[in-house]
């Protein structure tokens, strides 16, 4: 199959249809009602389920139902709207049931503005709802990885039995790319026959449930889910390293939008003579610890740049992994600002102190 | 090598439809491209601008702040996006309905009376192909022949003939426009 250019958005409802999903439930908010829109012919046409929910406490609500009774469940939505879905993130979680969440971050906090952002990665990483439970994250910086993360979703959904989360920015949902869809398929279907509420006549009741009122009971419980997210840490941490390798005086740590802006900027310097090398984080949760490590250490590492659509958010699981052995230096837009490269560029420079251009 | 285009009017105009035929050919010719949007909140009838960039790598930054090229199609968008051009690029104007070039010197200036030509085709509302015709012809960001397959796979719609026929013929005087200079007029 050709290649097709496809919106950001669009991609998200195709891949998730190549994904083989069942069920979609969402209520609209910019910037990512086209996944809706799209997604309100193709569903029906694959003989899935498209309900636009009153709300997006009953969309996320609707996923756990779907889920608990086996079907390929998923939504997607922007940052305020994800808000509201937190209650679910975590009974689904608690349920240990697979699900899809994604969202199109725009803006905040609060309504803020429809302008992409990245303000939304601690809540992506570290919670979104109550209690004690993580979510795998995936953060695509091209509507082609977006693509291949949606459907890599669904399948690591199944692998643990825990939602996943994909995050992209308002500009990828946007923006057109071409698009491959060949080669790529659905995931093996999961076998949900010892739990899934499908109707229990000739057989025990299958109860889904997330109320454990026996202290030993839930703690055993989730003693079985870190052991999950350890198995994640493991397994599914997913990086690029984009010119590393030949000793850079500085390493730059992004991802997503921001990246593709960071890999511009780089390749400006490097026309100078100026060694940068990125990092970049493909999975947020898992965090590339020792990948960021192994860049950062480098003899030849100077001081790590990280940049980000926040006022730093990722920055915080920089430090973490450097344990303080490396300078780390911030470089932050709001409100719907992308960086540009040349601000980049000149912010590097600041840092290597070579601000006439060339080397020191 | 990347180059770069926004084309920038009103809502309507067919601005965000220019970029994608563009983004289009650039696919056809095996380059990697991208087609960024404003997004933005913008209100009906508003400033559209939207920004084309063909490169044969892997593409960056979608944010591009000083474009090599760039097409106003109305005045607010001469104003906004006419100190954006990168110097020695090209700004195109629709001087149906701005009077006025930019007074930058550093730049080359076109104009194309995008909506007299339309209209005398009797085809006002494709303006934006006009334009796409004159971009293409003067800077060759695609070439013409990618440019009229596109066109053709995307209008030539068994049992539409007249469509294609109608856009053939507003792209084609956007061509002529600029290669034989009809209505264009240089600083």
């Amino acid at each position: 199959m050709a290649k097709k250019l496809m919106k950001g958005n669009e991609a998200i409802g195709e891949a998730a249809i190549v994904a083989g999903a069942q069920a979609y439930f969402c209520y609209p908010i910019t910037p990512q009602t086209e996944v809706a829109e799209y997604l309100a012919k193709r569903m029906p046409e694959v003989g899935g389920v498209f309900v636009q929910a009153e709300s997006e406490l009953a969309a996320s609500q609707m996923i756990f139902g779907a889920a608990a009774a086996g079907a390929r469940a998923f939504t997607t939505s922007s940052s305020p709207g994800i808000s509201l879905m937190g209650e679910a993130m975590s009974y689904i979680a608690a349920a240990e049931l697979p699900a899809v969440f994604i969202n199109i971050i725009r803006c905040g906090p609060g309504l803020g503005g429809i302008l992409p952002s990245q303000g939304d990665y601690l809540q992506a990483t570290k919670g979104g709802g109550h209690g004690d439970y993580r979510f795998l994250v995936l953060a695509p910086s091209t509507v082609q990885e977006t693509v291949d993360l949606t459907i890599e979703a669904f399948r690591l959904a199944d692998k643990y039995r825990n939602p996943v989360l994909l995050i992209g920015d308002g500009l990828i949902g946007q923006m057109m790319e071409p698009v491959d869809f060949e080669g790529r398929g659905a995931p093996p279907t999961l076998d949900t026959s010892a739990w899934a509420t499908t109707g229990c006549v000739g057989r025990e009741p299958h109860i889904v449930k997330t109320l454990f009122l026996d202290p030993n009971e839930l703690e055993r419980r989730n003693r079985k889910m870190r052991d999950k997210y350890e198995q994640m840490k493991r397994e599914e941490v997913r990086f690029e390293a984009y010119l590393c390798d030949d000793a850079p005086e500085l390493l730059v740590a992004a991802y997503g939008t921001t990246a593709r802006v960071v890999r511009t900027a780089i390749d400006r310097l490097r026309e100078d003579g100026v060694k940068v090398g990125m990092f970049r984080p493909i999975s947020v949760f898992p965090f590339p610890d020792e990948p960021v490590r192994q860049l950062a250490f480098q003899p030849s590492v100077r001081s790590v740049l990280v940049v980000e659509m926040s006022m730093g958010q990722m920055l915080e699981d920089v430090e973490r992994a450097l344990q303080g052995r490396r300078p780390i230096h911030f470089y932050g837009r709001g409100g719907g600002n992308v960086p540009a490269p040349e601000e980049l560029v000149r912010e590097c420079r600041r840092l290597l102190g070579n601000g006439q251009g060339g080397r020191p | 090598m990347q180059r770069e285009v926004t084309f920038a009017g009103f809502g309507g105009q067919g601005i965000m439809t220019a970029g994608k035929l563009l983004a289009l050919a650039g696919m056809a010719e095996g380059k990697e491209v991208a087609w960024i949007p404003s997004y933005g909140p913008e209100m009906r009838g508003g400033t559209a601008y939207c920004t084309v960039v063909i490169a044969d790598r892997l593409i960056g930054s979608p944010i591009v702040n000083d474009p090599e090229n760039v097409f106003v199609f109305n005045r607010p968008s001469l104003d906004k996006f006419g100190p954006r051009v990168r110097p020695g690029g090209v700004l195109l104007i629709n001087s149906s309905l701005i009077d006025v070039l930019s007074e930058r010197k550093d730049i080359e200036q076109t104009c194309v009376p995008c909506n007299d030509i339309a209209n005398a085709l009797k085809n006002g509302r494709s303006i934006n192909l006009v334009g796409l015709g004159a971009f293409v012809a003067r800077t060759t960001m695609v070439s013409l022949e990618t440019q009229r397959a596109v066109l053709h796979k995307e209008f030539g719609k068994k049992g539409k003939e007249s469509v294609l026929q109608a856009a053939t013929e507003v792209f084609e005087a956007g061509v002529r426009a600029v290669l034989e200079g009809q209505g264009a007029k240089t600083p």
